[in-house]
């Protein structure tokens, strides 16, 4: 990386790392939304902009990452900081089935999306039915539980949770970048580029496949166990909802596909511009539900539209940190 | 002479029609063998079965000495086939380096060798002063020597040419005619498929005719390019 | 079979027919041009809304809005393909995709907004009347949308197979190169088969929202459904559509029967992941 690009990067890190100190409770809360959409968008843009396949349910590993995690606590008083580890494979396995499932039978493209769509709707609805888990009426941590503000517990302020989610921000990208210049990224590329062609030059392109979705799917599931605990309630309606597995595409594909900066430049633009929609919206008291949403989708087909390789390539080439490989 | 290759009593159906029938063949290790005919022969379909992108509904493949009929196309390569595609296939986003890179990949996994493999096959292709050009930005002669190189790259001890001379003028023919020269001479057996005839006539030492699936005839090119059938069917008169 | 199950079966196919009506739209747009409309689910949720307007304002049953409905959305899908969709059709699968995605989240969100989330259902005068034929109760207003999609599935079939435009698109669908080749105005053909597609939506939901009650939440439920009926039926086969969406609203019938009322999409998710598996071109369509 160029050293205006290393420049820039350490300034940003030494900004985020000290805005608590300046910063007020609202923008400390759109802050972690923007580090835990990056991290989200860093995990999904592994599967499809480097692997190439594209996956419109991932709100699947959110959601069972959560549901894990949080139910070990509310039953077990299993803390996340435990949890996770078990979530973690939890949300893999599922990951794989899935991918087994259309990998193994050649399934493509759209099949493929609309395969990962089925399996969060279908996860969705039998959640819907999981009495040992409060079903539709949904999951709740209560603060009152002993010990549920203790910082193993992730209980407390939303100080802890803007470091933790800054730290998964930064860590994914790191990961992203380290895989990406490995032998394993390079394969990825390959299978992403033209399957058939990898496999002549003797990659095993399901293989490749299946670690890269249990990378972003274990990935989706830490960020569910944040999402869980953040928000102390669970529903199967949400969580598992379509609108969360289109939540976590739109910053990597605004940002830019397969780079590695890509997911973070979207979250940076689309987080605090959806949540100033929002409190502009509430200013004048009007009730507007779904006016974000509404936003989100039209980004989405303007950026689809007109720049489709994202906003980060354009912004690398603008500022002269472009090099051959994004 | 060891049999690298051996091809024996292979057939492909593909609903009906008979796309390769009973073909059987050796190649030996370092030799280079050239697969003629006209179009629809079966020609493509056998290189595939060979390298693994279909499975043959009779017959056995052996490469040195292992049976590797119905194989998936990446366990065909790791046991030391390369291939190139007809019509060529590189990684359209990717530099011409990291496309030889990830052929090398399959040598080994440390990146550092993989790049040093890399850019000795690229001067050996004469690639080396493109190395950081996009691979959908190429020249179509400078594109098929991007697929040889990636193929090369994997270190094979067999390279399937598919027709690798398609498109190219006698100048770039002849230069490619002698890369493949010199890597036959450092041990690389070539199998290629053809219709270039002087680039047969300048690299092949033992050729197979195919038409309509099956094997009209075999042997060195004198033979074969007399042969009565053989002229009748696809060359023509003017055979040479 | 029990007199409880037959009626279920019965309603089942009646809604079916509806369903079919809907995943029709869906299937010619992608069997000719081989767009995936995520937002099918969405504008048929807009025509359901459309239907609950003018019967609300002007009191007009929704059989009688039912032509004008089509008519307009017709319109709107010709004009919607040629200013947005027509540049994605060369461009990567994915970029369409995404670009529709986009467009269903606006949409549904869209009507979030303007009608909020509660269920506009329509009261006929004769909502709760059936017919009887022996053991046998069925709903008038089940039967009249299943005829009605009956009907228009019938006049969409004859114009493809009897008409110069129809056959033209068939062209299209079968043989691209072909039909430009043979001079053809795909340009045109490809609008015109987008406007059939939507007219198909815009009909489903007229009828559908005789015996469905229009929310924003049923609009990504459509889309998903008219994708399990396709897929079971066959892209690009207009049968499968139909059979597909018959066999689809029987087995939800019976699943939210004899299962869960709100188990039964789980069943059709199932179905969706069980075709894809093991026969993804479904029962009619073509080999992809």
């Amino acid at each position: 990386m160029p050293p205006l690009g290393r420049a820039l990067c350490a300034l940003l890190l030494l900004a985020c790392l000290a805005a608590p100190l300046v910063a007020d409770r609202y923008l400390l809360s759109v802050l972690i939304l923007v580090f835990y959409f990056a991290y989200l968008g860093q995990a999904w843009n592994l599967l499809m902009g480097f692997a190439g396949q594209l996956s419109l349910g991932h709100a699947l590993y959110l959601g069972l990452g959560a549901y894990t995690a949080t139910a070990l606590w509310t039953l077990f008083g299993i803390g996340p900081w435990i949890g996770v580890f078990i979530a973690i494979p939890v949300a893999t396995a599922a990951g794989l089935a899935v991918g087994w499932l259309g990998w193994r039978f050649a399934i493509q493209g759209v099949y493929f999306a609309l395969l990962t769509i089925a399996f969060a709707e279908f996860t969705r609805i039998g959640f819907d039915h999981l009495t040992i888990t409060g079903a539709s009426a949904g999951l709740f941590l209560s603060v009152s539980t002993p010990g549920a503000d203790k910082w193993w517990n992730l209980g407390g302020g939303p100080l802890l949770y803007y470091y933790i989610a800054l730290a998964l921000a930064v860590g994914a990208t790191l990961l992203v970048a380290r895989l990406r210049r490995s032998p394993l990224g390079y394969r990825w590329l390959a299978v992403r580029e033209d399957p058939e062609a990898a496999q002549a030059a003797g990659i095993n392109i399901i293989r490749a496949r299946m670690i890269a979705m249990a990378i972003s799917a274990g990935m989706t599931a830490i960020g569910g166990v944040f999402y869980g605990f953040y928000y102390r309630n669970l529903f199967p309606s949400q969580v598992f909802d379509i609108s969360r597995s289109i939540e976590i595409i739109i910053a990597p594909i605004i940002g830019g596909l397969g780079t590695i900066f890509g997911p973070i430049v979207g979250a940076i633009i689309l987080t605090p511009l959806g949540e100033s929609l929002t409190a502009l919206i509430q200013h004048f008291g009007v009730n507007t539900p779904g006016a974000k949403s509404i936003f989100y989708g039209l980004v989405l087909m303007v950026i689809i539209s007109l720049q489709p390789s994202g906003v980060w390539p354009w912004l690398a080439r603008r500022l002269g940190l472009n090099r051959s490989r994004p | 002479m060891t049999e690298l290759l051996s091809v024996s009593g292979i057939s492909k159906r593909f609903r009906g029609l008979t796309a390769v029938s009973n073909v059987s063949f050796n190649v030996h290790a370092g030799e280079i063998f050239a697969v003629i005919g006209p179009n629809g022969a079966g020609k493509t379909t056998l290189f595939s079965m060979i390298a693994g992108a279909l499975a043959p509904d009779e017959g056995r493949i052996t490469f040195a000495g292992e049976r590797i009929e119905g194989l998936r196309p990446d366990q065909i390569a790791r046991r030391g086939i390369g291939r190139t595609f007809q019509i060529v296939r590189p990684f359209p986003a990717l530099s011409v380096e990291d496309n030889v890179v990830i052929g090398a990949l399959l040598q080994t996994d440390a990146l550092d060798r993989a790049h040093q493999i890399a850019e000795q096959t690229m001067v050996q292709l004469d690639l080396i002063g493109k190395r950081d050009q996009i691979a959908s930005s190429l020249t179509l002669p400078d594109r098929k020597r991007l697929e040889v190189a990636r193929a090369l790259a994997t270190g094979p001890k067999l390279l399937l040419l598919d027709e690798v001379m398609a498109g190219l003028r006698p100048t770039e023919t002849d230069r490619i005619v002698a890369t493949l020269r010199e890597l036959n001479a450092g041990g690389v057996t070539i199998l290629l498929i053809e219709h270039v005839m002087r680039a047969v006539t300048a690299l092949a030492s033992r050729i197979l005719v195919l038409h309509h699936g099956a094997a009209i005839a075999e042997g060195s090119p004198e033979q074969v390019l007399r042969d009565p059938a053989v002229i009748e069917s696809y060359l023509g008169a003017e055979s040479l | 079979m029990t007199a409880i199950t037959l009626n279920i079966v019965v309603q089942g196919l009646l809604t079916g027919l509806v369903y079919g009506l809907m995943a029709l739209g869906l299937s010619v747009i992608f069997g000719v041009m081989r767009v995936v409309n995520f937002a099918h689910g969405e504008f048929t949720v807009v025509a359901m809304y459309a239907a609950f307007l003018l019967f609300d304002a002007f009191n007009l049953s929704p059989l009688l809005t039912l032509l004008p409905i089509a008519a307009a959305f017709f319109v709107l899908g010709y004009v919607l393909q040629r200013s947005l969709i027509a540049p994605f059709i060369s461009r990567a699968e994915h970029e369409q995709f995404i670009l529709l995605v986009g467009l269903a989240t606006v949409v549904v969100n869209g009507l979030l907004l303007i009608f909020g989330p509660d269920a506009r259902p329509i009261n006929l005068p004769y909502s709760f009347d059936s017919y009887e034929f022996g053991p046998l109760f069925l709903d008038k207003v089940r039967v009249f949308a299943a005829l009605g999609a009956f009907a228009i599935c019938l006049v969409l079939f004859l114009f493809f197979r009897y008409t110069r435009t129809g056959t033209a698109i068939r062209a299209c669908a079968d043989n691209l190169t072909g039909a430009g080749v043979v001079g053809l105005n795909v340009k045109q053909l490809y609008a015109v088969t987008f406007g059939i597609g939507f007219a198909c939506v815009g009909a489903a939901g007229t009828l559908m929202a005789t015996i469905a009650d229009a929310s924003p939440g049923l609009a990504q439920a459509y889309t998903l459904l008219g994708f399990v009926i396709v897929i079971i039926g066959g892209l690009g086969s207009m049968a499968g559509a139909l059979i597909g969406g018959i066999l689809i609203g029987i087995s939800e019938a019976l699943a939210g029967f004899y299962i869960q009322p709100s188990m039964k999409s789980m069943f059709s998710f199932a179905l969706l992941i069980l075709v894809l598996v093991l026969r993804p071109q479904g029962l009619m369509g073509r080999r992809l």
